[in-house]
């Protein structure tokens, strides 16, 4: 090409610097492939850094009832079936090995009083199971996995953003992006690409998600040939905070229910048991003697249903909020004040505490925290091969929150932690094997892909007069917000469908000021084409399932169906044309002794 | 309620730069990055700042506001008098690649010293059996955001290029007590704090503690244990064999 472009070889690149991608990292650097880590901020800032509660964790340190079966079952439940089995099992199984490990190299979680790893209550958990540190376990993982990585030698490539990937025929050839600092291109040339990138979030107006939520892993990966699986499958955590504006849609740690907190409303009333769904009647109390009780004796009582899984718990609140029950801010109470001592919440929720305290001069130990949901989390994402984490694509792996099918149509909170661990290595491990294997064989980049992905990325810099890149991220925003939200139906799906394709016109014709150096106009226009192609990719899958089961609830289509969209996943690619198309699959079923266990009680 | 902030930015790069005014509408209840992020938006797309989280949880967006190193979204607007501009600067130890952003791969050569956690041959292989109270001081220091304030505003560095080379800076001497007072941890990180990574150069102003936004008291719970245990180590070698008491678990 006419340009020079700073090339580097290796056998495995991860992008991403999350849990998920620093455990890949070390796994296919342990197995002996030539491997970097790319990331868009610096490392140790990934996303990870926020989850507060735990990682879920069958260790039974707490309650020796609790097993890898227990773990299955409530998981596979938590996502209303839809979930890949066999993922499920995996991670049930191997999460307890992956949480010793950290501890390995160097975590320090709480403990029990016999000195043990200590794990706590969460949502759709039937035992405590979260491996924890305070409410700030995010960062203890990530600290650990970043510090491991550092002692490995492993070479991370910080604030550099991936804009291609890079093929040979059928195969992945590497990937092509910039350095933010100085805004030239890099080229990475690699058999192996494993995509570690996190979540979908920034499209929505109310997220918890940072500005790096943009949907990159799952744009590469359809423009790379892969599916998406389960995209209409999209998380509101029942909490997160509403006022001041500013912080609104900031996540508050579902530790706090674990923890004792209960939801009211502005008649201070309990309203979770007027939500208890069928579902989950068997497994759930519903007097509030009953939800008191469980916490120091779980094997008399029932779960509060303030513990339900997140997606009950959200559309929970969202009616309280629409029938005139809701806070002075439009949220609702999340109060743990009047139930545990100031101790108790200053020792196990440390920076909810702090996070009130200074960015909502609310004290956590005196009063209720004024909360309403928040888009959190992508159940959905590309489809891989569940040991391998391998996608259609040869040499293209994913990981984490970008890959697709371990939770269904929903979450259970401390099962993320589990799975950039346990699909991570797992991703690290099969890539680096691919890797090696080729000797000789490997793929080639061409040139033209090289040039074709330079001028793509730099053509905002062309335009003149164009549009300003964020005020059409501020529309995509509303218009997900308002139409492809936690209640959708067919109207407003497809009037959101014709928003997302007149946005995708606009964005040819973005203007940036300045030049390539440390950008971030430049940096949101190319972040934005991103955006745009997943959120058609969720609005068009949404459109499609015609029933409400976990993250996707359509008022014109109430009622779970079990006989037939039970039994279906919907894979969206990319079409010719450029555009989104969805295709039912399938759903795999699990063989007969899995199976059994999802019915027991 | 909305009112216009006035704001001085210091933009520029490596070559140089100078302050330049702003004025965007601001909400009572935003902070400090909302207001840059408005700049951004409507009057410079192309200023250059870091963050994250919006949470104080990731540590990217720490600059000086009126001098003072903190984190931009932990600084509420409310604090600061409605009437008089804002200015906000780069961290001054490091050198600035653009605008409100620095290069600040000083710390990461530090980070990259640090020997690795290694267990002890009592108990190579987790899991490990711990106490809370034993875990309880290395956690404060895990608390660590990695913002690099305290690395900004320590004058062993802030003005002096030439201790750089030497001098590992607070947070990483957090690492090391965090290290030296795991209670699984083998090897002796006060000698290699003290001889090799400059400890002896603090003289423990606590400015450190002063800024670090996770409130961890790094002079007192860190610094001042680990010189003092230095001199222990030096001078009373039985103390050195029980350096980790640990409770019974
Ligand atoms: S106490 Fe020591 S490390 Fe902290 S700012 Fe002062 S000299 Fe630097
Ligand atoms: S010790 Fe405090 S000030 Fe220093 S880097 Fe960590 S969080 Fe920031
Ligand atoms: S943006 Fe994460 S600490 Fe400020």
């Amino acid at each position: 090409m006419a340009t020079e472009v700073e090339t580097h070889a290796y056998d495995v690149i991860v992008i991403g610097a999350g849990g998920a991608g620093l455990r890949a990292a070390i796994a296919a650097h342990d197995a002996g492939a030539k491997t970097a880590v790319i990331c868009k901020s610096l490392l140790g800032k990934a996303h990870t850094v926020m989850a507060e509660g735990g990682i879920a964790a069958a260790m039974g340190n707490l309650w020796p009832e609790d097993n890898w079966k227990v773990h299955f079952r409530d998981t596979m439940r938590g996502g209303k079936l839809l979930n890949h089995w066999r993922m499920a099992e995996l991670h049930a199984k191997e999460a307890p090995e992956r949480v010793w490990e950290l501890e390995q190299w160097g975590a320090l979680f709480d403990r029990t009083p016999e000195g043990l790893i200590s794990q706590r209550d969460f949502g759709g958990h039937r035992y405590a199971r979260l491996a924890h540190v305070g409410d700030r376990t995010g960062l203890e993982m990530i600290r650990t996995l970043q510090q491991r990585a550092v002692a490995l030698g492993i070479d991370v490539f910080m604030e550099c953003t991936v804009t291609a990937l890079l093929k040979d025929g059928d195969r992945m050839a590497g990937a092509f992006g910039y350095w933010r600092e100085t805004g030239r291109f890099v080229c990475f040339e690699s058999p192996a690409v494993v995509l570690a990138t996190g979540g979908i979030g920034k499209s929505w107006k109310v997220t918890s998600n940072s500005w790096e939520y943009t949907g990159d892993g799952h744009a590469l990966a359809m423009k790379a040939g892969a599916g998406l699986v389960n995209m209409e499958f999209v998380q509101f955590h029942p909490t997160g905070m509403v006022w001041p504006p500013s912080v609104r849609g900031i996540l508050v740690t579902e530790s706090v229910r674990g923890d004792g907190g209960v939801l009211k409303n502005s008649d201070g009333e309990r309203f979770m048991f007027n939500y208890i769904p069928e579902f989950f009647k068997a497994e759930t109390a519903d007097t509030i003697e009953e939800a008191d009780r469980w916490y120091t004796d779980k094997k008399n009582n029932r779960r509060p249903p303030e513990l339900l899984p997140r997606d009950e718990v959200a559309r929970a609140i969202n009616s309280e909020i629409k029938a005139g029950r809701g806070s002075p801010h439009g949220g609702v109470f999340l109060d743990i004040a009047s139930r545990r001592s100031a101790e108790y919440i200053q020792k196990r929720l440390p920076s909810m505490y702090h996070q009130f305290k200074e960015l909502a001069q609310v004290d956590i130990t005196k009063d209720a925290m004024e909360i309403g949901p928040t888009c959190h989390y992508v159940m959905g994402g590309v489809e891989v091969d569940p040991d391998s984490g391998e996608s259609k694509v040869t040499g293209l792996y994913a990981a984490g929150e970008v890959a697709g099918g371990m939770h269904g149509a929903n979450r259970l909170g401390g099962n993320s932690l589990g799975d950039l661990l346990v699909f991570g290595k797992r991703a690290g491990e099969y890539a680096a094997r691919y890797a090696a294997n080729l000797a000789g064989s490997g793929p080639v980049v061409h040139a033209d892909d090289l040039e074709a992905a330079a001028t793509e990325a730099l053509a905002p810099f062309s335009t003149e007069g164009g549009e300003n890149p964020y005020s059409v991220h501020q529309e995509l925003q509303t218009v997900m917000q308002n139409l492809v939200g936690i209640i959708r139906n067919e109207e407003e799906l497809n009037t959101a469908i014709k928003e997302i394709d007149s946005l995708r016109r606009r964005i040819d014709h973005l203007s940036v000021e300045g030049h390539r150096q440390y950008n971030p106009g430049w940096n949101l226009a190319i972040d934005l084409k991103n955006m745009l192609l997943v959120s058609e990719a969720v609005a068009k899958a949404a459109l499609e399932r015609k029933e409400s089961r976990g993250g996707h609830t359509r008022d014109d289509y109430p009622m779970t169906d079990y006989s037939y969209w039970g039994k279906r996943n919907l894979i969206c690619e990319l079409a010719e044309n450029g555009e989104v198309r969805t295709r039912e699959q399938p759903l795999p079923e699990p063989p007969p002794e899995l199976a059994e266990l999802l019915e027991e009680h | 309620m909305t009112y216009d902030l006035k704001l001085r930015i210091w933009r520029g790069d490596a070559k140089g730069g100078a302050l330049q005014d702003f004025t965007v509408p601001v909400d009572d209840g935003e902070v400090v990055l909302d207001a840059v992020h408005h700049v951004q938006a409507l009057r410079a797309g192309d200023l250059s700042v870091r963050w994250n989280c919006k949470a104080g949880k990731c540590g990217s967006c720490s600059a000086e506001i009126n001098g003072r190193p903190r984190l931009m979204c932990m600084s509420r607007l409310s604090d600061f008098p409605k009437d008089e501009p804002i200015t906000i600067t780069p961290m001054r130890t490091f050198p600035v690649i653009k605008d409100l952003v620095t290069d600040v791969s000083f710390n990461y050569v530090k980070a990259a010293e640090v020997l690795a956690f290694t267990p002890t041959a009592e108990q190579p292989k987790a899991p490990f059996r711990m106490a809370q109270v034993d875990v309880e001081r290395s956690q404060e220091f895990r608390k660590c955001i990695e913002c690099f304030l305290c690395q900004d505003v320590c004058h062993v560095v802030r003005d002096h290029e030439e201790n750089k080379q030497a001098y590992a800076g607070p947070r990483f001497f957090l690492r090391y007590a965090e290290l030296d007072m795991h209670p699984n941890d083998a090897l002796d990180r006060k000698k290699l704090a003290q001889e090799e990574r400059g400890l002896g150069l603090c003289n423990i102003t606590k400015c450190c503690t002063e800024v670090c936004p996770e409130h961890i008291k790094i002079t007192d719970n860190a610094i001042i244990p680990m010189k003092e245990r230095v001199v222990d180590v030096k001078y009373d070698p039985i103390r050195f064999l029980r350096r980790k008491p640990k409770a019974k678990v």
